[in-house]
């Protein structure tokens, strides 16, 4: 099987968390071959916040045409992504994931690895949030 | 009829009291917020006067799209979506018009307060932008000045709301007694189209 894989994209308000979570997923991830993952986080001189630009730029970067899956952290992070999405400028196929961004960011990419379509990719995400700590 | 000159003027008024009100916007923010209102703003607002001078759109719409999306990509947190909504919503409500009457702009301005509301999940009284654009574009049906009034009087009125949106949410009652920083700048917005609007008729 080597068809177009479903991409994710970590947006946080820090790029050290973005790409932090990003690496513990793709090692959690690990053991065959891994859905194309990009890191979207703080703004685009490097300060904390959300930038458009590095979002738009990540998805193209992981679309195999298989779809994207955006997972947001706080306020401007999904603000963000819901405007990009209803102004049409993510590719075709893109969603915001509405899930816990750590587990769901774990989650996501192993299914997404698995070759699963976007519905189930953004579902196993959200079911993260099932996941009662205490 | 306004042209796209009107809102270019609108936009630069607005711009310059953004650069005015700018420390001041991110004192409000420092308590309840990230502190980074003014600057944010700053930053999107410089470019939205930056890009209308390299572009120069020729139609109220296109004005109104290109500042939108401006603020989208330069502002940094969440008063870049949700101007750049308020603004690219009611642009795409003008459409390619050379000109719109008063009443044109009252209604395309109500679908962007209406997108704004829908982005942020927010209604009045929730201590946000909305409690200063809601009235402040109701208040358009009397004149430009009375919309610069009723903005204003809505932000005065978010001191005593315990905030239900954004950062300010966390503090729950401790963030009564703070006038919003965001209702502050939607009112520096309305007043700068006041501005504009006194400065044509």
């Amino acid at each position: 099987m080597s068809g177009p894989l479903v991409g994710i994209v970590l947006v946080s308000h820090s790029a050290q968390v973005a790409e932090s979570v990003a690496e513990l997923a793709r090692g959690l991830a690990a053991g065959g071959p891994v859905a194309p993952l990009a890191a979207a986080g703080g703004t685009a001189e490097g300060g904390l916040g959300t930038s458009a630009d590095l979002i738009v730029a990540a998805a193209l970067s992981v679309d195999q045409g298989a779809g994207v899956a955006l997972l947001a952290d706080l306020g401007s992070s999904v603000l963000t992504v819901k405007t990009l999405l209803a102004e049409e400028e993510l590719p075709a196929g893109a969603c915001l994931v509405d899930a816990p961004f750590v587990e769901g960011a774990v989650s996501a990419l192993v299914t997404a690895s698995a070759g699963a379509p976007l519905e189930a990719v953004a579902a196993s995400a959200a079911e993260a949030y099932a996941y009662r700590k205490a | 009829m306004r042209d796209a000159e009107f809102f270019r003027r609108w936009l630069v008024t607005a711009a310059s009291a953004v650069e005015r009100e700018a420390d001041r916007l991110t004192e409000l923010d420092s308590p309840i917020g990230d502190a980074d209102h003014g600057s944010n703003l700053l930053r999107g607002f410089t470019s939205v006067v930056r890009e209308l001078a390299a572009e120069r759109p020729e139609v109220p719409g296109a004005v109104l799209q290109l500042a939108g999306r401006t603020l989208i990509s330069t502002v940094g947190g969440a008063s870049g979506p949700l101007y750049g909504t308020l603004l690219r919503r009611t642009g795409k409500e003008l459409g390619t018009a050379a000109e719109v009457s008063d009443d044109d702009l009252r209604q395309a301005l109500y679908a962007g307060v209406a997108a704004v509301a829908q982005l942020g999940g927010a209604a009045p009284g929730d201590k946000t932008m909305l409690d200063a654009l809601v009235p402040g574009v109701a208040a358009l049906g009397t004149s430009y000045r009375a919309a610069a009034e009723a903005a204003e009087n809505g932000a005065l009125a978010t001191v005593p709301m315990q905030a239900r949106k954004g950062r300010a949410s966390y503090l729950g009652e401790r963030s009564i007694g703070h006038q919003d920083p965001g209702a502050t700048s939607s009112a520096l917005l309305l007043a700068a189209l006041a501005e504009a609007a006194e400065g044509e008729s």
